[in-house]
Parts: structure tokens; C-alpha cells; sequence
């Protein structure tokens, strides 16, 4: 199992979890983040002072999958992300160890992605 | 350093001497020397305290409108609304008082021309002909009031004032800052000047039988024409010319919700605006004394209550939730729908105009949204409602208004009279003031968006226009702005030049390192 962060811009998200959702990823999670790299901040005016404000917000995208599937999401990521301007972004792959269903108490990579439709029912 | 501060003092020496030449003529244009000697008289003095408080109402209202539309943009573009409206209201004062007045209320068939520019050459304080005694002859449509002139220029100015704030409705989120300046000054100058004129000011519209035609006197007592639908015709014109915002229609060109990023203050700004009506329709009497001005509030408020309760209920029946946002929009209908008739309807006809206005907005708001983007509804709200209020004059009017106003058909609209005379004659002068008003702000806004342009760039649309255009945050502590600009570029572009794509590179090889692919 691998747990995939990547940091990206807001305008790439959508795009990403519409694609992930077509090919069967729908579980991730996003957190609004802010950071600091290459791109510089961002300078303000405020009543005749500026102030450079020196991390820019991202978003932080967070999905575990099955070591097979690793690539394929993160290419998704890639091809929705990469404007090919400084401030794109980061991807991280972390092993992961142990995965639990808080619901049901299954483990391992059977809880990574939710069930479909037809699986629930059966 | 001393240096610049002593030419700026130069300077602001020098405006005020050129200010002062105008000035000098104010010497015959005020009431100043009689009441230095005691001698004006306590209906003056009523009826312009009057006056005077109900335009401090409508000035008000131009903070309903900031909240209103700060409540229905997303918190990247809150502070901008600020920057516009005390922008745009100080433009109205200044071009209102060069020009504006003068135009819209001196004596004319299609322009008022005698005098009033800069508030000078006022002409006789008072006359007296067959016994009926008029005050400021010169601006005849307001002369049966007694009201010092200066307290009549500055209620009308902030009408003027609210019909350009309806204007930028539409607009908000992607227009460029400059454009506001450039259309302010022609729309306070010119364009809201000739349609008021025309409809409500004096012209050929009010004064009825123009051209020989036999049309009756168009009835607007408090402008749902002359000010709420020549405001929203621009607000239609920039609209059609600037373009929907971005996200707002997907590729399959399906309308998205933009929510806005605060509902009490869109709540905030609806109850001031209820509030400023309250100055709107009962000061349009320009009079206290006549004793109009306590039904004129009632029929104003009842109206209202009932748009909030249509609206409400139109928006259960189709959507199937309470909307707040519709609740906002149906008093705000209600209101405009009500301006038209409130001085010329018996008080039993507002809920009906109210409530009718009230479904108009939200069956209005769910039609014009699958096309174009009208962030706040001003189209419906101020447009469509002001159209029915228009309209109502032609039906609602009752006889003893018509002739106490002494304008329009004498036995008064459809309901009373069996005539379609009144009503001919609102839909034929609200048709002509929309087009009037469509045509010279279409190409107002024609010629800026080649001169200038209309839009801020895509990339400054999404980093906000509170970034972008003013260069600070409106909420700077806890906003966190959605997208940045790519490039590392920032809204003052200060920053460096992008460097080497390494990023890039670096992320190729890590997808080419992945044995599976896609």
C-alpha cells in the first residue's frame, strides 16, 4: 500500500478527482495548505505599507492506494497538474502498513477504495 | 520631500479658487439671505428638512448596496465592492452637480436647459401667476414644493447615486476598476440625466401627447423606471459585453452556483436598503406638509412584505428549500415594483404589486441565470420588477392620485377607468427609456472595451480582484486566496522571472520510472 500526498494549485483539483473517480479511485481527502518553495508570496499593500505574505496557499491531496495503482494515480495527478510554470507542485509516495475499515473492522487493502454500488448490495 | 507636499498645497489652492468662481454666484441662488434676516418661512424649513432627511435615507442606501453585494461575492472580491461604491457615489456628486442636475431638471421637452449647471443661474426663488404661486420656476416639475433648491439637488442626486450602483450588479468578480470611472461619468453626466428627465424630470414622456401621438403622461412616481430600470438596462448592456464569470457555465454550458461568502451581510444590506425606501418613495413628494408622505411609507412597506412572503413561497414551490437569497430578492423586488405606483395606487393594490413583483424575481432570477451570469440578480430584481411596477401605474392608478399628482390619465389605470390609455402609455415610455438607456451604455461600454477593456486577465480573475486590482486582501488574516498566479508572478509582478523547469523534468522522470503506466 501507498499513501500519495501532493500538493497542488486549487484549479488542478477538480479535474484530478473527476478523472480518479472514473477510473475507480473515489476515496481521497484534501486539505487546504500553505507553503513555501520556488514560487515566491505574495506582496501586499495595505494603507500605504507593503507586507510580503511568504506562503501562498495549496491544496494538499491525500489518497492511499495498492502498490499496482500507484502510477496510474499518479500520473493522473501529473497530467492535471503540470501547468509548467514554477508553482505546480509536489507528489510524495509513503509506504503505508495497516489499513482498517472504522466501519466494519476489515484490514488491509480491501478497505482502501470505497465499494461500489453493486458491492454494497451484495 | 517638504517640496512635493508645498506643490501639492499649490494645487489644492488653485482647485479651490477655480471652485469658488461658480461660487460666486451663489449669492442669488440661496435662500441665505432671508434666513439670516429670520425670514424663511416654517413651511420651507419643514418641507426641506424633509427633503433632506429622506435623501440622507437614499444615501444610505448605497451602504445596502456595498453589504448586498459584498454578501454575494466570494471573500477574494469583498474589498473591491468598498473601493467602487465610495468611488462611484463621490463620481455621481461631483458630475451631478457640473451637469447632471441641469439636464435631468430644468425646463425641456428632451433636455432640461435652463440652467442649474454647477447649481448656478437658478433663476427667480419664487413666482406667482393667476394666483398659483411656484417655487424655482425654472425647474418646473419640482416647483409646487417649496423646498429650497439645495435640499431638491441633493435628494435627486442620490437617486441618481442608487441607479448607478444597480449598474455594477451584474459586473461583479472579473470587471476592471478603471472601467467604473469612465461609465460613472458618462451614465451620472448624460445618460441617467436624459431617461429621468424624460420619464420623471419634466420631458416629453411625463408631460404626455408628444409628437401629436395622444399618449397620456407617463406615471413613475419614484422612478421603478426612471431610476431601477435605467440602472439595470447598463448593468444589462456591460453584462452582454463582459461576459459570464469564469467556472460559472461548464463545458456542457450548464449554469454553477457561485455561492457568496456571506449571507448576514447580504441580510444586512437587504434591511438597509428596505430601510432607505422608506426615504426613496415617501421623499419623492418633496413635501411634508401636503401630509402624503405617512401613506406613501405604508403602502411602501406593505408592498415589500408581501414580495418577501411570494418570493418565499415561489422559491419552496420550486426548488423546494427556503431560500434566503430569494427572500433578500423578493423584498428588493417589491420594493422597485412599488416606486413606480407608491404616490398613485389606494394602499389596497400594494400587496398585490408587492406580491406579484415577489414571484417576478425568482421565476426572473431561475430563467436569466441558464444564460447569462447576474451574480446578485439585478436584472430580475431591479429590471424586471421595475417593469411590472411600471406597468402597475397602468392598471393600480386610482383617479384621485392621478389628478392630485396631475399627471397622466385623469380617471385614472385600467382597473378604475376601463381605459388602456395609462397603460399604453407606461409600457410605450418604459419601452422608450430602455432603449434609450440600452443603446448609449451598450455603446459606453463598446468603445471602453476596445479603448481599455472590460475584464482583468483569467489569472487575476481567480487570485481575486481584492489582490489584483487593490493589491491587499479584504479579509487579509483568515482569507486564504484560491489560485495564484502561475509563473510566480504576483499582482504587482515584483517577482522574479521563473526559473528552470526543473520541477517539471524531475516529475517526467518519475512517471516514466513507473513500470505499468496508465
Amino acid at each position: 500500500m501507498k499513501k500519495i500526498e501532493a500538493y497542488i494549485r486549487h484549479e488542478a483539483f477538480e479535474p484530478i478527482r473527476a478523472e480518479l473517480l472514473d477510473r475507480g479511485f473515489p476515496s481521497l481527502s484534501i486539505l487546504e495548505a500553505k507553503g513555501s518553495g520556488r514560487q515566491k508570496g505574495v506582496v501586499e499593500h495595505y494603507r500605504g505599507s507593503t507586507l510580503t505574505v511568504n506562503v501562498r496557499p495549496k491544496l494538499k491531496l491525500e489518497c492511499v492506494v495498492e502498490d499496482k495503482d500507484k502510477s496510474m494515480v499518479v500520473e493522473t495527478i501529473l497530467k492535471h497538474a503540470r501547468t509548467g510554470d514554477v508553482g505546480d507542485g509536489k507528489i510524495f509516495v509513503i509506504p503505508v502498513d495497516e489499513a482498517i475499515r472504522i466501519r466494519t473492522g476489515e484490514e488491509g487493502e480491501e478497505v482502501l477504495q470505497a465499494h461500489s454500488e453493486e458491492e454494497i448490495a451484495a | 520631500m517638504r517640496r512635493r507636499y508645498a506643490v501639492l498645497l499649490l494645487a489644492s489652492a488653485a482647485l479651490t479658487a477655480m471652485l469658488a468662481v461658480p461660487g460666486a454666484a451663489f449669492a442669488d441662488s440661496t435662500d441665505l439671505d432671508k434666513a439670516i434676516a429670520g425670514k424663511l418661512s416654517e413651511s420651507v424649513g419643514i418641507n426641506s428638512l424633509w427633503v433632506i432627511v429622506a435623501g440622507a435615507l437614499v444615501m444610505f442606501m448605497q451602504a445596502g448596496f456595498a453589504f448586498l453585494e459584498i454578501g454575494f461575492s466570494r471573500a477574494k472580491n469583498a474589498g473591491t465592492v468598498v473601493a467602487k461604491i465610495l468611488m462611484n457615489f463621490s463620481i455621481a456628486a461631483i458630475a451631478w452637480w457640473a451637469c447632471g442636475f441641469a439636464l435631468a431638471f430644468g425646463a425641456g421637452e428632451v433636455i432640461g436647459h435652463s440652467g442649474g449647471f454647477f447649481l448656478t443661474n437658478l433663476g427667480p426663488i419664487s413666482s406667482t401667476v393667476d394666483g398659483l404661486t411656484t417655487f424655482r420656476p425654472d425647474f418646473p416639475v419640482m416647483s409646487l414644493s417649496d423646498a429650497t433648491i439645495e435640499s431638491k439637488f441633493f435628494f435627486q442626486f442620490a437617486f441618481c447615486a442608487v441607479s448607478l450602483a444597480i449598474v455594477w450588479g451584474t459586473t461583479l468578480e472579473r470587471i476592471k476598476f478603471g472601467v467604473y470611472a469612465i461609465y460613472a461619468v458618462v451614465f451620472a453626466g448624460v445618460i441617467y440625466p436624459l431617461g429621468a428627465h424624460w420619464v420623471f424630470g419634466g420631458g416629453f414622456l411625463q408631460a404626455g401627447d408628444w409628437l401629436g401621438t395622444g399618449i397620456v403622461g407617463m406615471q413613475d412616481f419614484a422612478g421603478s423606471t426612471a431610476v431601477h430600470l435605467i440602472g439595470a438596462t447598463g448593468a444589462l448592456a456591460a453584462l452582454l459585453l463582459l461576459g459570464a464569470r469564469r467556472g460559472k457555465y461548464g463545458d456542457d454550458g450548464k449554469p454553477r452556483p457561485i455561492p457568496g461568502h456571506s449571507m448576514p451581510f447580504f441580510g444586512l444590506g437587504v434591511l438597509i436598503l428596505w430601510l432607505g425606501w422608506f426615504g426613496f418613495n415617501p421623499g419623492s413628494t418633496l413635501n411634508a406638509l401636503d401630509g402624503r408622505f405617512p401613506e406613501i411609507l405604508m403602502i411602501t412597506n406593505l408592498a415589500a412584505a408581501a414580495g418577501v412572503l411570494t418570493a418565499i413561497a415561489t422559491a419552496k414551490l420550486k426548488s423546494g428549500s427556503i431560500d434566503i437569497g430569494m427572500a433578500g430578492n423578493g423584498a428588493i423586488a417589491a420594493l422597485v415594483a412599488i416606486t413606480a405606483p407608491s404616490g398613485y395606487v389606494e394602499p389596497w393594490a400594494a400587496p398585490i404589486i408587492g406580491g406579484v413583483a415577489g414571484v417576478i424575481v425568482v421565476l426572473g432570477v431561475y430563467a436569466i441565470d441558464k444564460y447569462i451570469d447576474d451574480p446578485v440578480g439585478a436584472l430580475s430584481a431591479h429590471g424586471l420588477a421595475g417593469i411590472w411596477g411600471t406597468i402597475s401605474c397602468g392598471i393600480f392608478t386610482a383617479p384621485r392620485l392621478a389628478q392630485y399628482n396631475a399627471f397622466g390619465d385623469p380617471n385614472g389605470g385600467l382597473w378604475y377607468s376601463g381605459s388602456f390609455d395609462q397603460l399604453i402609455a407606461q409600457v410605450v415610455g418604459l419601452s422608450i427609456a430602455f432603449a434609450f438607456v440600452f443603446t448609449m451604455s451598450f455603446g459606453t461600454f463598446w468603445v471602453i472595451k476596445r479603448a481599455y477593456g472590460l475584464r482583468v486577465t483569467p489569472e487575476e480573475e481567480d487570485a481575486g480582484l481584492d489582490i489584483s486590482e487593490h493589491g491587499m486582501y479584504g479579509y487579509p488574516e483568515q482569507f486564504i486566496p484560491a489560485p495564484e498566479y502561475p509563473g510566480g508572478g504576483t499582482a504587482l509582478g515584483t517577482a522574479p522571472a521563473a526559473p528552470a523547469p526543473a520541477t517539471a523534468a524531475a516529475a517526467t522522470q518519475m512517471a516514466a520510472d513507473s513500470p505499468s503506466g496508465a
